[in-house]
Formats: structure tokens, C-alpha cells, sequence
């Protein structure tokens, strides 16, 4: 096998040095009932050629996103990626490493967490953000558990702007760790939802997420004011981070707790995972933070330096006493967003926001001349919902007959929701073209 | 003054230390090169990216606009490019040498994982695109599912979880959720767990609520079942236990185990972070596991990237297969359907315990997982398990006279010493494992698990060749004898020759520096 360097020689060899005279007598500490003999019931070997045919012959079966027109958001989008971010995510120093525990020689991983650290705090507003999280949805989560940590209290009100997925992240850990939790029912575009009048004494934090989860850009500031009035926590959620290049940061707004999905910059679609999440926060609440953090420091000729900091935070140091059990973070994906943020910089990353708030406006201008089409957002981002005059999902399977992915139907994430059977969601990012638009306007006529 | 070379050139410059190192202008040393932080490139005009001002058009982001400076520094493709080559020159890394981090399964990272997670009809997929345009994505699912459930003996699997932490997490929901419905979570508080476990298992567990308590090992450094099966009763509700554990040892009596979890009413978890000991020779299913997490980036090679992204699916008995949460794949005479939502797990006669994730899992970790699962094949992986056994007791019979060995082997794929060869000599277990970076060494897990002293836990992987083991055997034989004949400076002052030093961690966490911030302008004199 290609992977394994011993040979039969070698193994010999080594079983001579140990003193066995079999590799099974290695394993006689496995009760006798539960050692197989045999291989399992799996195929056997194969060389590279015959694996690349096989799993080739399953991408085949697939539309890829970038091989026709393509408007699919609802929390994951599709960005040109500059080649130079996956090559020098592959030098093997990054992909091949562990964990920096052992500082003076992972000094590449620690600066760019550092530099990651610096980027997501300064997008998002905030004083602090920490080496990534797994993802949005689980980073939400977390900021829930941290909110409760700093307010000692245990009622998180959910609004309806958030992706209901990641509600139900949020829900299933407050419900396992025996917390309490209002979900506002969904927040269409175009009514007001009225969170405030949830925000009580005992509540511990409000969660909003602008671009909402139907594309319409939310106001921060008022909750925030309320939500501070009763010594509770605004967490904003920011799905779509190449949304901070031109919208008014969350931390502008009054945020004390701001989690995006990191996906949009530097990483792929991947059908879902891995992604980067992001979590900032302020500088008060350090010490309640979950995850990784690297921190400056000298070493012993008194050079610049990194290390991980404040892990006694940490499972591995504090075990049951831990902010988070999360022991990892998402590194190489952190990585591919910084390097990504850096080739844009300030003027790149603002540039790239204004041409996905284009593309999308473009497009709502076209379907909003569809007969039966109504564009419901006031104020959006790259992102905007529809209402159809029949089911969205019966119009995106039309669409897919057409050639076009045209959005996410609200009913796949929000089943047995009548007032959203008929919104289809719709996100246009700099990767669609005149053309894609077109092609999407002339579907849409064909299948209403 | 210093000598000449066989060219008749000076070997150092006068009045340097050792070696002939001295201190160049520049702060760089031929190949290694000091780089500054990203932000103190900044060089505003440049850019890394061409893109065009969008052409005229309405804005509808309302008063939503973004003001003012971000901070971001201006930096152009080729200093990105050198920046990050830089940065990554200061990292060891597993493709340049070995890396014996015990527990964290440092193997070979193939790269047609690589190549296979970058085909467009599976990189480039959205999860939310309609299921008729992924239905290979499924497959893949779906198939990588069947992998793991045959190589652990288990009907169920969820793919979800984003890591091994979220594993536990999720196979700690799913046991909660069956006492939930047999109407007994009130009544069963407490979760059993080693005092060897990794820090994740204790964390858990408190995270769901449920009260720690540490079985105590015996001096051969298993669970002491007597003491284990005495602290059993109608309040526990379940044990977490790591097989082979983190000693590298396999649990002889886990199967007495399982018995008296299962007799009490209890459930069993497994951590599974040691599977690649005995993947394709033992089924943890045949052990009597209830679930149990696999890292993906462990047993499976994808790479650790650093620190992530990683990959814990939840491997399920027929007990908890019901409660697996969503989502799930199913095949059918209509394909594959993902099962998303509650209403349709119920239709499918299923009670998942809820969502642990946004969309589906970490694709791009089970394209490579299965990549490499089908290139070894069921012969290559039991294999892996061999190899990967018989290079850590390689380890372990050639270093135990010059190092010491708390227990008595054969090991499983780690192999286990504590810090009694260094008493006397001043020398600890971490300047030793610092003296190893000195030797082109990435040092050995240190300090875990705590159940002995100064422990240095040592994984070689089945991906080292003999003559790399031998290499390593010998250096570590090398400093272990230079340490007890008192060769201290060699320890204490280590590493001498790494990008870096020692770092101060203290003073990094009592005045926390987490990000860069501009240098404050000078003061103007008064």
C-alpha cells in the first residue's frame, strides 16, 4: 500500500525488538469475543487512478454551482476565490501542521491567527475576535452560552431574522444544557418584528442577524439600546461577511457580541463545510469568550512573538470548568479568509462589497419586471426575497429543467410555514454575469 | 579569534558566540526570514485584487452604509504571496518530518484527498442547492456512511458533527435524548469519566448538565473495574470512556464494561480519537459501545490544517439510532433524499434528538476521509492498525531502558513514558520536549494525561518508515543519556536554533495583545 513504508522485512525486524512473534500477539489485550480475523466487508485497496474514477464518477452526477446561472445564498455564497489563496493553503508548513502548542516552531500559524484576529475585529467593529470557530451556526450558539456566562442569567430571545438553521442549532444546545429560549416567528421583509416588547429582566441576550435571513438589512441600534436597558447582550450574526465592506458594521450598532459565517471570503461552497466562523466581541468580555486565542508576546531573546493565550479557559486545562468544550478551531479556513482579506485590503474588500450590492440590485430590477413577482426588501445587501405566485419550490425544480439555480425556496428551511410557501430567496454575489441575469429573467418568465 | 576554513576563510567572525552565529543587520539568517505583521506592509494604493467599479445603479442599502476607514493595509499580489511563504517557513509541519503528538494521529496526509475535495462537482456545490442537482454528493454521503458503519460494527451514523469535540457533543445529546424518552433524564444526573480522558470528555458532559465523576485507574493503567462498577448506579447516565485510552493501552475489561454500564441502565460512550489503533481489526460495535465519534482528521488523514478544520462523525447502536440527529441521508427507488427537517424524519419513522450544524457536515472532510478509506481498502486499513501498533511498541521496547515506561506494554499505537528517567538531572519534561525542536523534532504529546508524572506520549503513526523510527529512537536515546550525564545548558536553554525561543506566555496572558494596532504617535514635546 502506497501509504505505508514498512515492509515485510522491516516488520520482522521490529517484531524481533519487541520480543513477539506475531503482529497479532500486539493485540492480545482485546478480549478474545471481539477480535475479527478476518477483513471487513469492504472492497479491497485501490491506486490512485481507480479512486479518482470512482469518487469522479459521483462529482459527475452533480450540477456544479459555477457551471450555470447561479443565485443560491441563505447563508452560503459563492465568491470568486483568487488562485493564489488555494495554493498557499496547500504549502504543506500550513496544511500538514498541528495546532501551535509548541510555539517556537508553528510562529506561522500563530501570526496569521494574530493578523485573522486583527481583520475579523476591525470588519465587524468589535475590540476582540477570537482564532475562529467551527462555523456561523455553532459560533452562535457559543455566543449564546457566553452571554448567559456574563449576565448570569439564562433567556435568550431568538429573532426572526435569523437563518432558521442556525436557530435550530441554537435551540438544541439551549435545550440540552437546560436553558430557556423564545424563537420569534419568522421575520418577513417589508413588517416590523417587534423584539423589544421580549426583552424582559431576566432575558440574557437578543440575537438579530442583518443581512437578515430573507436579505433585508436590519437596524441595530434600537435593540441594542433596549436590550442594554435591561442588562441584556445584542448578538448580531452577519451570514454573508463580504457584506461589512459596505454596510455599517454591527459594532457601530451597539453589538456586544457579533458571529459571522467567514465563508464568503477565501473559501469554497464545499457543499456546506468546513467554513470559518468568526467571534468578536469587547474587550470586557474576554475572559467569557470560547475558543482559541493567539496573543502577542517576546520570547526569550526578546523578540516579537505568538502564542495561544488565556487557556485556562480551555477544556484541556480546565476540563468540566470550561467556557466551551470546543477544542479545535478552523484553522486552515482562517487562514484562506485572511489571505484572501489581505490580497483585497481596505479598498479591494469595499470594492467587492459594492459590486455584490450591484449584481443583486441589477437582478431585483429584472424579476421585479416578472409578471407576478414581487420583490419584498426595503433595504438589502447581495441578498432579497420574492414572492411568487405559486410555490417557490415548484418554480426553483421549473427553473433547474431551465438550466437556472435560481435561489432557496424559505418552505425548505421553514417547513409547514404558510406565509412563506410562495417566497423564493435570491442572492447575486460578483460571479454572475449580465448574462446569468438574463438568462435567469428569461426562465423565470417561461416557468411562471 | 576564529579559525579558517579549508578555503582559507574564516569559520565565524571574531568575538561571536557559538557555531559562528552572530547577529546579522537584517535580523534574518540565510533561509530564515523574519517577516513583519500583514498590517505593516501596508502600502496604500496597492491592491492584491483588479476589480472594476461597478457601473451606475441605485443603492438600496437604505441608511445602512458603511463610513469611515476599516483599517485594512494595502498590499499587492506578490508581497501577499511572500508574506504568507514566510509566515509558513516557520512552521514544522508532518510533511517535513515526524510529528509524534500522541493522541493527535500525526499521519500522512495524501494528496489525492486534495485533489478529489477540489472537483468542482463537489467543491463548487452549494448545500442548499436542489437535491436533484447533488445527488452524487449524497452518494458520497451516503457511502462514506456505509464505510463507517462497517468498520464499526454500527447500524447508525450522523455525519455532522464539525469535530471530535462536537462528536461527543452529539453522541452525549443523543444519550440524553434516549433517557429523555424512557423517562429518566431527571433521575440520572451522573456521567463516569477516567481521570485519564482528554479534557473534552469532562467538558461535555458539564456542558449538558450532568455531574462529573472520575473513575480511578489501576496501577496498570486501566479503568479499575471493581471501583468503576462500585461507583455504578441508578443515577448514572452514562460513561465516557477512551478505547484504546490515553495511556495507549486497550481497555482489557471493556467488554465487562459495557455489561455493567448496560446492566445499571446506563449507556456507554466511546472516544473514539484512538480508533486508528484498531481500525479493521476491532469493531467497536462488537465491544458493546453504544456511540462513539470518529476523527476524521485523525483515523482518516485529512489534514490537521493547523488547528482545523476537523470532522466527528457519531457512530450509533440500535439503542440510539432513533435519536440521531438531523441531517441524514436515505436512499431509496428515488434516489438519495436528504431528511432536513423534523416533519420528514417523521414521515421516515425516525426521532432525531435535533440540528447540531447549519446544512450537512464537513464535506470537504468526507471526500478526503473516503478517499482514503478506498485507496487502503478494507486490507490497507487493517494494516494501518498493524503498522501503526507495531511502530509505537517499536518505540516502546527500544526507548523503555533509556527512557521510563509507567506500564507495562504491548501498547497500541502510542506509546506511553513519564519523567522518572530525568529525576536528579534538573532537566524536565518540557526542556526535554524542547530540546527534541533543537533536533528537528516536533516534540511529543507532554503532560497528558495527567495520570502520571510528566508524561510524554508518543504516536509515530504507521506512516513512518523503520529507518525514520530508527532515527528518532536514537536521538531520543541521545538526549535522554546527554541529560543524565548532566549536559543541562543542552535542556534548559532549548530551543536554541527554532524560528523563535522560548515565549513568555505568562506576560502574553496577563496583558492580553490580540490584535495589531497601529504604533501611537509620538508625543510633541511640551
Amino acid at each position: 500500500m502506497r501509504y505505508l513504508p514498512l515492509t515485510e522485512t522491516d516488520r520482522r525486524e521490529m517484531l524481533g525488538v519487541i520480543g513477539a512473534k506475531s503482529v497479532d500477539e500486539l493485540f492480545r489485550d482485546v478480549p478474545e469475543r471481539a477480535r475479527r480475523d478476518g477483513l471487513v466487508d469492504l472492497p479491497r485497496r485501490k491506486g490512485e487512478l481507480d479512486v479518482e474514477r470512482a469518487l469522479g464518477r459521483m462529482a459527475a452526477k452533480n450540477t456544479p454551482a459555477g457551471s450555470v446561472p447561479f443565485f443560491v445564498g441563505a447563508g452560503a455564497y459563492r465568491h470568486h476565490v483568487p488562485a493564489a489563496v488555494d495554493h498557499l493553503i496547500q504549502r504543506s508548513e500550513f496544511l500538514t501542521s498541528y495546532t501551535p502548542y509548541q510555539p517556537e516552531i508553528t510562529q506561522g500559524t500563530l501570526q496569521y491567527l494574530f493578523e485573522f484576529q486583527t481583520q475579523v475585529a476591525m470588519i465587524t467593529g468589535m475590540e476582540v475576535a477570537n482564532a475562529s470557530m467551527y462555523d456561523g451556526a455553532t459560533g452562535c450558539g457559543e455566543a449564546v452560552l457566553m452571554a448567559h456566562r456574563v449576565t448570569r442569567r439564562r433567556k435568550a430571545v431568538l429573532s426572526g431574522t435569523l437563518h432558521p438553521q442556525y436557530a435550530a442549532v441554537v435551540k438544541n444546545l439551549s435545550d440540552f444544557a437546560d436553558y430557556e429560549l423564545e424563537v420569534m416567528p419568522p421575520a418577513l421583509p417589508g413588517k416590523t418584528e417587534d423584539i423589544l416588547a421580549h426583552i424582559h429582566d431576566d432575558t440574557s441576550c437578543v440575537v438579530v442577524q442583518t443581512p437578515g435571513f430573507f436579505g433585508e438589512l436590519h437596524d441595530l441600534r434600537a435593540i441594542a439600546e433596549a436590550a442594554h436597558a435591561k442588562g441584556a447582550l445584542l448578538i448580531a450574526v452577519v451570514p454573508e461577511i463580504v457584506s461589512l465592506g459596505a454596510v455599517t458594521p454591527p459594532g457601530e450598532m451597539g453589538a456586544d457580541i457579533v458571529v459571522g459565517e467567514g465563508q464568503s471570503i477565501g473559501n469554497g461552497l464545499n457543499f456546506g463545510g468546513p467554513y470559518v466562523g468568526l467571534f468578536a466581541t469587547r474587550e470586557k468580555y474576554l475572559r467569557q469568550m470560547p475558543g482559541r486565542l493567539c496573543g502577542e508576546t517576546v520570547d526569550a531573546d526578546g523578540n516579537r512573538g505568538f502564542v495561544l493565550t488565556l487557556s485556562t479557559r480551555e477544556q484541556h486545562i480546565r476540563r468540566e470548568k470550561a467556557t466551551s468544550n470546543i477544542c479545535t478551531n478552523s484553522g486552515l479556513c482562517s487562514l484562506a479568509f485572511t489571505i484572501h482579506m489581505s490580497l483585497l485590503g481596505e479598498e479591494g474588500y469595499k470594492r467587492l462589497a459594492r459590486i455584490n450590492h450591484a449584481a443583486a440590485v441589477k437582478l431585483a430590477e429584472r424579476l421585479a419586471k416578472v409578471p407576478g413577482v414581487e420583490i419584498l426588501n426595503q433595504a438589502f445587501f447581495n441578498e432579497f426575497t420574492m414572492r411568487l405566485p405559486k410555490p417557490a419550490t415548484e418554480v426553483v425544480d421549473a427553473l433547474v429543467e431551465k438550466g437556472v439555480i435560481g435561489g432557496v425556496p424559505a418552505s425548505r428551511l421553514l417547513p409547514g410555514v404558510p406565509e412563506v410557501e410562495d417566497l423564493l430567496i435570491v442572492a447575486s454575489t460578483e460571479v454572475n454575469t449580465e448574462d446569468d441575469r438574463a438568462a435567469y429573467e428569461a426562465a423565470l418568465k417561461e416557468v411562471l | 579569534m576564529s579559525g579558517m576554513n579549508k578555503q582559507g576563510r574564516p569559520t565565524s567572525i571574531a568575538g561571536t558566540a557559538h557555531g559562528g552565529t552572530h547577529n546579522t543587520f537584517t535580523g534574518n539568517r540565510a533561509l530564515e526570514l523574519e517577516e513583519p505583521i500583514l498590517f505593516e506592509l501596508d502600502n496604500p494604493g496597492a491592491c492584491g485584487v483588479d476589480l472594476d467599479e461597478p457601473e451606475e445603479f441605485t443603492s438600496r442599502l437604505g441608511n445602512f452604509e458603511r463610513h469611515g476607514r476599516i483599517g485594512l493595509p494595502s498590499v499587492s499580489e506578490p508581497e501577499v504571496v511572500r508574506h504568507y511563504v514566510r509566515l509558513s517557513s516557520k512552521n514544522y509541519s508532518i510533511d517535513a518530518g515526524l510529528y509524534p503528538l500522541g493522541s493527535c494521529t500525526m499521519k500522512h496526509n495524501p494528496r489525492l484527498n486534495e485533489k478529489m475535495a477540489r472537483l468542482p462537482g463537489i467543491g463548487d456545490l452549494h448545500p442548499l442547492q436542489p437535491v436533484q442537482t447533488v445527488q452524487g454528493a449524497l452518494e458520497l454521503m451516503h457511502e462514506l456512511s456505509h464505510w463507517l458503519k462497517e468498520l464499526t460494527g454500527m447500524p447508525a451514523v450522523a455525519l455532522s458533527p464539525k469535530a471530535g469535540a462536537h462528536g461527543e457533543l452529539c453522541g452525549m445529546m443523543a444519550i440524553r435524548a434516549a433517557l429523555i424518552a424512557r423517562g429518566e433524564d431527571e433521575t440520572r444526573s451522573r456521567v463516569l469519566v477516567p481521570e485519564s480522558a482528554h479534557g473534552t470528555n469532562p467538558a461535555t458532559a458539564a456542558l449538558l448538565g450532568y455531574k462529573v465523576d472520575a473513575i480511578p485507574a489501576t496501577k496498570e493503567g486501566r479503568v479499575d473495574l471493581e471501583a468503576f462498577k462500585a461507583k455504578l448506579g441508578p443515577d448514572v447516565a452514562a460513561i465516557m470512556l477512551t478505547n484504546p485510552n490515553t495511556c495507549g493501552l486497550f481497555e482489557r475489561d471493556i467488554i465487562s464494561i459495557a455489561d455493567a454500564v448496560h446492566e445499571a441502565g446506563a449507556y456507554f460512550y466511546c472516544d473514539g480519537a484512538n480508533f486508528n489503533a484498531i481500525v479493521g481489526r476491532v469493531r467497536p460495535g462488537d465491544l458493546g459501545i453504544d456511540a462513539m465519534h470518529i476523527n476524521l482528521h485523525k483515523t482518516f488523514s485529512t489534514p490537521h490544517g493547523g488547528g482545523g478544520p476537523g470532522a466527528g462523525p457519531v457512530v450509533f447502536s440500535e439503542a440510539l439510532a432513533p435519536f440521531a440527529p438531523l441531517p441524514y441521508v436515505v436512499h431509496d427507488e428515488s434516489g438519495f433524499r436528504l431528511v432536513e427537517t423534523e416533519d420528514a424524519a417523521k414521515a421516515d419513522g425516525t426521532s432525531p434528538f435535533g440540528r447540531m450544524v447549519a446544512f450537512h457536515g464537513q464535506m470537504g472532510m468526507f471526500v478526503r476521509a473516503l478517499a482514503y478509506m478506498m485507496s487502503h481498502g478494507s486490507d490497507g486499513l487493517r494494516q494501518v492498525a498493524e503498522d501503526a501498533v507495531l511502530n509505537a511498541n517499536y518505540v516502546l521496547a527500544s526507548l523503555k531502558d533509556d527512557l521510563s515506561a509507567p506500564f507495562e506494554g504491548p501498547c497500541m499505537h502510542e506509546a506511553l513514558f513519564d519523567d522518572r528517567f530525568l529525576k536528579g538531572t534538573g532537566v524536565e519534561t518540557l526542556d526535554f520536549a524542547k530540546a527534541m525542536i533543537d533536533e528537528g523534532y516536533h516534540p511529543m504529546t507532554m503532560y497528558f494525561p495527567l495520570v502520571v508524572h510528566g508524561a510524554m506520549l508518543i504516536e509515530p503513526t504507521e506512516t513512518e518508515s523503520k529507518q525514520s523510527v530508527d532515527l528518532f529512537i536514537a536521538t531520543l536515546r541521545d538526549l535522554a543519556r546527554a541529560a543524565k550525564s548532566n549536559d543541562k545548558d543542552r535542556f534548559l536553554g532549548a530551543p536554541y536554533m527554532s524560528p523563535r525561543r522560548r515565549l513568555d506566555e505568562t506576560a502574553a496572558a496577563r496583558k492580553p495583545v490580540l490584535r495589531w494596532a497601529p504604533p501611537a504617535p509620538k508625543q510633541a514635546a511640551e
